[in-house]
């Protein structure tokens, strides 16, 4: 069984989303996402700085036996990246949840509604 | 990390060499006189060795692999068969090998035939009209044939049919093959029985539509029998059918890709026509199409005018795919092969082949989940143990399987099953090897219920274990140099 | 019976049992009548071993052999007698792609240790494991550029082999990639016509050394250049020559490629050879093909594995920039046991005696008065001269005399209607080259 963690938003493609402040959010991958993908290898980022629009694609997870895009669930600007994936892409697999990848500040916050609820994708994943 | 086998690097020795080469004749002129900003700074790193040095390496290195000699390779998809000596032989004539390819076309009449029957045969066996034997391999010939089927609606002025059906359960190369030609692939669903679903056929066609690609018997092993049908609503929406003839030896003497419908195949010469498969490759994709289409196969080509061969390029082609003729040496080998069978064996390898996995199909069903029943064509697939409590998995069986001297089938493929095993036992196999595959197959069963650890650290007995892929993926060493510079020994 | 199917009578009699037929025809159920091949094939009649051995001994004599001074991608270069006798092992040329590690060191470790060579010899970070062919390969090598600069136009220039370009603007054109062509001056890349054209909207320049007309040039300039403008370089060379060449990495290419035909494969009437591709560590996920890398198994032991293979086969595949799914193993190896029991001085003689032929060659033809100068660049094995002799009148007195080479220019480049090309390898003794020489010099028109 995924961990899933309350208080988080969720997108279709299996991100989650965390409101650091007002405007700002940190984004990651799933536990679901990361059990799916298995021994993760590499984590590919954009620069800090880079503009993120909702549902397109901004990087690229690959373990060995896979690899998948990373689709923003959000608009916005890079502030940061965790650097740290880039050395030890297991940090995604050891926790999915700590593992953050990017930090963004928003540009349309509106768009924070379209996402899901714990509950609701607990419910996707079942 | 334990060095078992040294790296021909690891055997170098400064000042050795392997070679002979003739005395150098005009001193007067030297490569060192080239300005040095033209040359390199030092050396390559290559090994320095001795003949024998060299010989013994490869030998050793040799001793690691398994082959077609060596013993079962049920292969899915891959059709595994015996590669005839003859064909090696014939090959290997010096002749075929010291022609240049830019001889002047009287002086290289012989391979020009070649070619040219080569061609029409293949034409005759799968019911098209003209080959190119120029692709170099099958993934070639896809990108080729849909050059050729994107050509066809640009003379046209169609320009807005730039997608291509493919079924979910398609080789994953026809859509990258969709992708590279600058089109878009869009799925098909099966339907229960593994086929392609008219219903969702019919839904995904218009005008937009280039065409579509499909393996018959498919990638589960299945004939489409709906393939008329297919081919008459293809057709009725503007587009052409492309045949990827990875499953043609199923075919052989039992049904033409030409008389289904198909517009544009190719026939991977290293699967149905005996070829080695080289590690790898190379290998030989040629592509053949129906009349209306034979103006856009590449160039060169060639023609034949009386009982004379000449070379052409036409402008009306797709273009240029390889730099001459493809792999000359791999489509003569496929020659020497339909020569020596004729047309009185040929007819046998459709047959042969589905009745060798129509046999282990039923002989493995009781300890194997036969999720498709029915009869199967040239290979069998299989969806895990009948047992899944014991925990033993598709990739354990596979490994296990190794450990009794044979190769493991395709695993994991096709994708509509989760624990595929995928079993291609060709028309080369005897009833005896395929009693002791049925055997093996049979005791791994058991050994998954009474001793399932044994299975899933399997294989024991080949010269290494499993290997750590994350490892491979995660540092990255790729050469002798990274390998350096890594320093992962352990003295 | 048949030599290659061990089904005896009985054999089919119990399997047919087993799959519950009375004949085969049974299985073909799911095959409609009006599409199952009733008729027979036009194809002849079975044959013996014998007769086989007899057929092509006919269909040899419907070939010549020559000596061989002709080029254009294509190098008659000496063939050590110990390839054969490995390459024709069974182990290694019949084995499958190597999908089960445990039972295919030997591929793997021979890719590792090619690979290797190939780094060394481009002096790039990473190679692949081999690609079909070196056309192809610059064809591939254009697709991933356009990856990873996301800009779809390329420069080449019009001293590339006129192969490589067909086969490269055929890709292209499919692809939706804009080919503009570069200039040339003296046989070299015209610098100020690719000034003029390389912008902030060209992915990379594909050059070549040495060239079609065999020159040497450096691309440091056009690297700086173009990476000014956030595009690659991407460098086409001649495997055989970077034995003594300048690497494409000292030139500042981001990716090199080539074929290895020079690497002592027979000319085979064209195929199969070998494509190299080599590129930086930074753009290594985005190279097509097969990657062999270097791990350990359970017992901590040192082995090879195929790897990276995520971002090839299961990537998604609407964004694939390859449909690349095998690799060129056995020409691979062909590769690795060449420059195995060559080694670094050997590849620096092999380039040293073609180096002195071709030079000789040159020199003497000029001294005939039949042939001058054309291009004033350094050249190494493969060179073009000027002559008013009549094209037709070369080539059948080469021919006639056993020749294969003085190739004429002007169907690629009817500019050039009066220059012939001709190549010299460590394998043409005074005794060919002379001859040549005679020969061309008794023409008189």
């Amino acid at each position: 069984m995924s961990k899933i963690v309350e208080g988080l938003l969720y997108s279709e493609s299996h991100e989650w989303v965390k409101v650091e402040s007002e405007g700002i959010v940190i984004v990651g991958i799933t536990d679901y996402a990361q059990s799916q993908l298995g021994s993760v290898v590499f984590v590919d980022l954009p620069e800090a700085g880079t503009k993120l629009q909702r549902e397109v694609e901004f990087g690229a997870v690959e373990s060995v036996k896979a690899a998948s895009d990373l689709i923003s669930p959000v608009s916005g600007e890079i502030m940061e990246i965790n650097e740290d994936l880039i050395g030890e892409p297991e940090l995604v697999n050891e926790d999915a949840f700590s593992a953050w990848m990017l930090k963004v500040e928003l540009s349309k916050p509106e768009e924070l509604d379209k996402l899901m609820s714990a509950a609701q994708y607990a419910e996707l994943i079942k | 990390m334990v060095k078992n086998t040294p790296l021909i690097f690891e055997i170098s020795e400064k000042g050795r060499v392997g070679y002979s080469l003739p005395k150098p004749l005009y001193p007067e002129y030297s490569v060192d006189t080239l300005d040095f900003s033209l040359l390199r700074e030092e050396l390559p790193n290559l090994p320095e060795t001795s003949e024998l040095n060299v010989i013994r390496h490869f030998t050793n290195i040799s001793k690691l692999n398994f082959g077609v000699e060596n013993g079962f390779y049920p292969l899915g998809s891959c059709t595994m068969k015996y590669n005839p000596k003859i064909n090696e032989e014939i090959a290997s004539m010096g002749i075929f090998n010291r022609l240049h390819p830019y001889q002047s076309v009287s002086s290289v009449q012989g391979v020009l035939k070649i070619y040219d029957e080569l061609q029409r045969m293949l034409s005759n066996l799968s019911g098209l009209d003209e080959f190119s034997l120029n692709p170099y391999a099958g993934a070639h010939g896809e990108l080729t044939g849909l050059m050729i089927m994107k050509k066809y609606h640009e003379d046209r002025q169609d320009f807005k049919r730039t997608k291509v059906l493919v079924p979910d359960s398609a080789h994953g190369t026809n859509p990258a093959s969709a992708t590279v030609c600058g089109l878009e692939s869009v799925e098909i669903k099966s339907n229960i029985h593994g086929k392609v679903d008219l219903d969702s056929l019919k839904a995904a066609l218009n005008d937009e539509i280039a065409g579509i690609m499909l393996t018959n018997p498919n990638t589960l092993g299945i004939f489409e029998s709906d393939i008329a049908e297919i081919a008459k609503l293809v057709h009725e929406a503007g587009g052409l059918l492309y045949y990827d003839g990875a499953n043609m030896n199923a075919l052989l003497g039992v049904s033409r890709p030409g008389d289904m419908g198909f517009d544009i195949c190719h026939i991977n010469l290293h699967k149905t026509f005996s070829t080695p498969h080289g590690g790898g490759g190379p290998g030989s994709g040629p592509v053949g199409v129906k009349k209306h289409l034979a103006h856009l196969l590449p160039n060169p080509r060639v023609k034949k005018q009386d009982e004379y061969f000449y070379i052409e390029n036409s402008k009306e082609a797709i273009g240029q795919i390889s730099s001459f003729f493809g792999n000359f040496k791999v489509w003569l080998r496929a020659y020497v092969y339909i020569l020596t069978l004729g047309k009185e064996n040929i007819v046998n390898v459709g047959p042969y082949a589905v009745l060798n996995a129509n046999y282990v199909k039923e002989r493995l069903k009781e300890d194997y989940l036969l999720p498709i029943k029915g009869f199967c064509m040239h290979e069998c697939v299989f969806d895990g143990l009948v047992d899944q409590s014991t925990g033993v998995r598709t990739l354990d069986v596979a490994k296990r399987i190794l450990d009794f001297g044979m190769h493991a089938p395709t695993i994991y493929f096709p994708l509509l099953f989760h624990q595929s095993i995928m079993i291609e036992p060709t028309e080369t196999e005897s009833l005896l090897a395929l009693n002791h595959f049925v055997d093996v197959m049979k005791k791994i069963a058991v050994e998954a219920k009474e001793n399932p650890d044994l299975v899933k650290s399997a294989p024991h007995t080949t010269p290494i274990s499993r290997i750590d892929e994350v490892f491979a993926a995660k540092r990255m060493i790729l050469t002798y140099k990274d390998y350096l510079d890594a320093q992962l020994d352990t003295e | 019976m048949f030599k290659y199917f061990p089904h005896t009578i009985a054999d089919l009699d119990a399997m047919k049992k087993v799959v519950q037929i009375e004949n085969l025809d049974e299985m073909f159920e799911d095959v409609p009548k009006d599409v199952l091949f009733n008729e027979e094939y036009e194809i002849p009649s079975q044959m013996s071993e014998t007769e086989i051995r007899s057929y092509f001994a006919e269909i040899a004599k419907l070939n010549t052999e020559m000596t061989i001074f002709g080029g254009h991608g294509f190098y008659d270069h000496y063939d050590p007698s110990v390839i054969n006798a490995i390459v024709s092992r069974q182990e290694f040329l019949t084995a499958y792609t190597p999908y089960q590690p445990e039972v295919a060191q030997g591929t793997l470790t021979y890719i590792f240790e090619y690979q290797s060579m190939i780094q060394t010899l481009t002096g790039m970070d990473t190679s692949n494991a081999s690609m079909y062919d070196g056309s192809t390969a610059t064809a591939e090598a254009m697709f991933m550029a356009e990856s990873i600069t996301r800009r779809n136009k390329f420069l080449l220039p019009q001293n590339v082999n006129p192969l490589i370009q067909n086969v490269v603007k055929t890709y292209a054109h499919y692809k939706g990639i804009e080919i503009v062509m570069v200039e040339m001056k003296e046989g070299l890349v015209d610098r100020d016509d690719f000034m003029k054209k390389c912008d902030e909207s060209v992915a990379a320049i594909i050059v070549q050394k040495p060239n079609f007309f065999g020159l040497i040039e450096s691309f440091n300039d056009l690297a700086d250049y173009i990476h000014s403008k956030k595009g690659i370089l991407i460098e086409n060379a001649d495997i055989s020559t970077l034995g003594v060449l300048k690497t494409p990495k000292e030139d500042g290419a981001d990716i090199a490629v080539g074929d290895c035909q020079s690497l002592g494969m027979p000319v085979a009437f064209g195929g199969p050879t070998l494509g190299y591709m080599a590129t930086l560590k930074q753009y290594v996920r985005k190279m097509p093909g097969r990657i062999c890398g270097m791990s350990m198994d359970t017992e901590g032991r040192r082995s090879f594995v195929l790897t990276l293979q995520a971002r090839e086969q299961h990537i998604r595949r609407e964004k694939a920039n390859s449909n690349i799914c095998s690799n060129q193993s056995l020409m691979a190896l062909y590769a690795t046991i060449y420059l195995s029991l060559l080694g670094p001085m050997g590849l620096r003689e092999v380039n040293e005696l073609s180096y002195q032929g071709a030079h000789y060659l040159y020199d003497q033809l000029i001294s005939t008065g039949k042939f001058k100068p054309v291009f004033h660049s350094p050249f190494l094995k493969e060179f073009v001269l000027e002559t008013l002799i009549p094209q037709e009148m070369i080539q059948e007195a080469l021919m006639n005399a056993g020749i294969v080479g003085g190739f004429s220019l002007r169907d690629d480049y009817p500019d050039f209607e009066n220059l012939i090309s001709f190549t010299v390898t460590e394998k043409r003794t005074k005794k060919e080259i002379d001859k040549l020489i005679k020969v061309l010099e008794g023409l008189s028109w």
